[in-house]
């Protein structure tokens, strides 16, 4: 046995052995409220050094600061309608659950489960996903252990953030709120002080990640929680591509999700980052579903550094999201590619900001929102050309299709040049989905869902293409899986 | 038994009626050629035929195949055979015609009874009747008309009836906008397809394509109704003296 599988065999013992300890870990969950000690308990927890409970503390008070100035301070230009939420009946810290919710998947909503089995998810992985006990398949073992090995052969670090605070605190202390400072917005000052855990992956100068890297095999993933917390640094010359999410549908009784994404590109690095985002958006009614705030940010800081976003948005009742990049090098390249999908009674407010600071940086946004149900789905987007990006140009496309008459699309694009030399070009378009194509379809024989999913997949797929192969299967058959019943 | 026989058919759209009292009867293995002034109806009937729900029937009945076609939805008819070729064919952009064609394909080919095609057997399939119209190999990989020019969005509308190898087929002005090559061989194509079991409808305005695809019959429509019925030298006569020569269609109709 490789030193790789007896150390991710001893992990799990040791998960096993901390198993032992449910009545103490259970005890260990907080109750509502958010104070200073809420705080520092969870930076104790966590064993974290004195530096980045002081961090936690900074961003507290700041929070705090903008809690009590009340509604001006909290962010409301989204094109969203909900109650802000009530931070003091939030509990901000609980144990990792290790105690499996169901004996076997007989007892899952069987809803859910044909779900899984049309997406052609895995059965470990059903299981895990639904919160069922399960043994640890051989299989998955060898596959995370290939994968670790892989990794740290070139030196790729990629873990959990709370594994990185003590594996490589230098790194994080370095890069930590240095694309997203704690005052950057209400949120990213909320997941700052209570951040809970997440992604922390680092590529070395002049290497090519050798694999895709995907949450979906981290080896320490326990749910992630409700305040995720993501840091990607590419060294000089570095290149990855990085996938969150998963297409299967999650639930989570948290309601509130604010999450924060850096990533640090150095000079000719590149990193890509795509997410399929399906967090339970509520019942017909929009009760009960996810509040999704997510602030992602890239800051390209080299000559010559690439950085793209792609997502496909699916999920949560109210989403709310720009992930941007700030082109500071010199020949930067960003790139935003978004499927945003809304039916029922959700809710977006999604798009990104493109800041032009380096000279020749360009970047290109193409949005695809799709509306159905009484849904209303916004693109909302800036881009910036600074006062010293000489010939920065950007492209942005942003189109709209309507599935119903009750839903709606929204597009605001703000665009600031500061240096003449900047070219930027936009085209938006709305269209009802076409009753010609449709029945262009039913004439050939496809009947009206078939016919709506052709269509849809067709005015989406310039940016499903752009997600990576392993990706882009499953989030087709997501929303081919979403659209149904959405239109009427 | 008829393949298709309209009786007395009236269609409206919002308040205007534009079909008066339409009778028509195709058997297997006829082409009938419908002729008339612009904007006479003949495109209506056609998005009639085909399930359009714009239209309203207000009076008549058509059966197909013996069975009562103003009962199936539109997606049921085209399983049914029948196809229509249109005027102005629709773009989808970013469906793939690959994707289009296959899902079409099975969607028929299950209510035929016949099992699915691999995807091997859907290729040869698919390259076989694009040799028959002689569409480009790069139109074949595209999003469905998108892009495509008048003319090839006319070939690909009969490379999909000798895909989709309907009962009937309507054909709506396919020869307007083709190159006279690209006349010659859309017609041959159509030509090929011609059987004892398969009837045609023909809508065009010019003589020229039924020298090409020749018709049994010939039916000039003229303001919602069929006003002339002959053989295709009638075909000729109208493209020597056009339409006024038949006279006003409340008269012929009253004769
Ligand atoms: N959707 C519609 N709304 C209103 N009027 C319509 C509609 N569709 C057709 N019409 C009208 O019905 C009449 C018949 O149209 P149709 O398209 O059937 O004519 P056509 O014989 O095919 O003409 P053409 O030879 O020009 O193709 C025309 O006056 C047209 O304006
Ligand atoms: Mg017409």
């Amino acid at each position: 046995m490789s030193t790789a599988e007896t150390e991710y065999l001893s992990d799990i013992a040791d998960q096993e052995y901390a198993y032992g300890f449910v009545t103490d870990i259970d005890a260990e969950t907080l109750p509502p409220g958010l104070s200073e000690d809420t705080v520092r308990f969870i930076s104790a927890k966590k064993n974290e050094p004195e530096w980045l409970l002081e961090w936690r503390l900074a961003a507290f008070r700041h929070f705090m600061k903008l809690l009590e100035a009340g509604s001006e301070a909290y962010p409301q230009w989204a094109h969203l309608r909900y109650a802000m939420p009530n931070f003091q009946d939030i509990s901000y810290y609980s144990a990792p659950k290790q105690k499996a919710q169901y004996e076997s998947l007989d007892e899952v909503d069987p809803k859910l489960l044909e779900t899984f089995e049309r997406l052609g998810i895995p059965l470990a992985e059903q299981k895990r996903l639904a919160g069922v006990a399960f043994d640890v398949v051989m299989d998955s073992v060898s596959v995370a252990t290939t994968f670790k090995e892989e990794l740290s052969k070139v030196g790729v670090v990629f873990c959990s953030f709370g594994e990185a605070v003590q594996e490589h605190p230098e790194l994080v202390r370095k890069y930590l709120g240095s694309v997203i400072p704690h005052t950057d917005n209400f949120y990213a000052a909320l997941n700052s002080a209570v951040f809970s855990d997440g992604s922390f992956v680092y590529i070395p100068a002049g290497v090519r990640c050798p694999m895709e890297l995907s949450t979906y095999f981290r080896i320490n993933e326990r749910g992630t929680g409700q305040f995720e917390r993501t840091l990607i640094i590419a060294e000089k010359g570095a290149y990855v591509s990085y996938m969150e999410g998963c297409t299967a549908p999650q639930r989570d009784e948290n309601q509130l999700h604010a999450a924060c994404v850096e990533i640090y590109a150095h000079e000719d690095s590149e990193v890509k980052y795509a997410t399929v985002q399906n967090w339970y958006p509520g019942d017909e009614n929009g009760v009960g579903g996810v509040y999704n705030f997510v602030t992602k940010r890239a800051l390209a800081a080299g000559d010559r550094a690439k950085v793209s976003w792609t997502q496909l948005e699916t999920g949560s009742a109210i989403t709310w999201k720009y992930p941007s990049v700030i082109l500071k090098g010199d020949d930067t390249v960003g790139e935003f590619y978004s499927v945003a999908f809304t039916k029922g009674k959700q809710q977006a407010d999604t798009g990104t900001k493109m800041i032009h600071l380096g000279r020749r940086s360009s970047s290109t946004i193409i949005s695809k929102g799709i509306s159905g149900g009484e849904s209303q789905n916004a693109y909302r987007g800036l881009v910036r050309i600074g006062p010293r990006a000489e010939g920065a140009r950007n492209f942005s496309q942003c189109d709209s299709l309507l599935l119903t008459d009750r839903c709606g699309a929204h597009t605001f694009p703000y665009i600031e040049i500061q240096n003449p030399s900047g070219q930027v070009e936009h085209e938006a378009t709305t269209s009802k989905i076409g009753e010609d194509q449709m029945f262009y379809c039913a004439q050939r024989g496809i009947p009206e869902g078939e016919a709506v999913k052709l269509i849809v997949n067709g005015f989406a797929k310039e940016v499903m293409a752009k997600l990576p192969m392993e990706f882009a299967v499953e989030a087709q058959k997501l929303l081919a899986i979403e659209l149904e019943g959405s239109v009427g | 038994m008829p393949l298709l026989e309209i009786k007395n058919l009236h269609a409206r759209i919002d308040d205007r009626e534009i079909l008066k009292g339409i009778d028509l009867v195709v058997n297997p293995g006829e082409v009938h050629a419908i002729m008339g002034p612009n904007g006479s109806g003949k495109s209506t009937l056609a998005s009639v035929l085909a399930g359009r729900e714009d239209y309203e029937v207000t009076d008549g009945s058509i059966s197909f195949d013996g069975k009562d076609l103003l009962e199936m939805e539109a997606d049921e008819r085209a399983r049914e055979g029948l196809f229509l070729a249109f005027q102005y064919p629709v773009e989808l952009p970013g469906v793939s015609m690959p994707t289009f064609l296959r899902q079409s394909l099975n969607a028929v080919r299950a209510h035929r009874g016949q099992p699915e095609l691999t995807a091997a057997e859907f290729l040869r399939t698919m390259r076989e009747k694009a040799a028959l119209v002689e569409l480009k190999d790069d139109l074949a990989r595209r999003s469905v008309n998108e892009g495509f020019s008048g003319g090839e969005k006319k070939r690909n509308e009969i490379f999909q009836m000798a895909l989709l190898e309907p009962k009937l087929g309507v054909l709506d002005e396919t020869d307007s906008g083709l190159d006279i090559d690209a006349l010659r061989i859309v017609s041959e194509g159509v030509n090929k397809l011609r059987s004892p079991e398969r009837g045609f409808v023909v809508i065009t305005h010019y003589q020229r394509l039924l020298d090409y695809i020749v018709p049994d019959v010939v039916h000039v429509l003229v303001d919602g109704r069929i006003v002339k019925t002959g053989g295709r030298e009638l075909a000729l006569e109208l493209e020597d003296k056009g339409y006024d020569w038949i006279g006003d269609p409340a008269e012929a109709s009253a004769a």
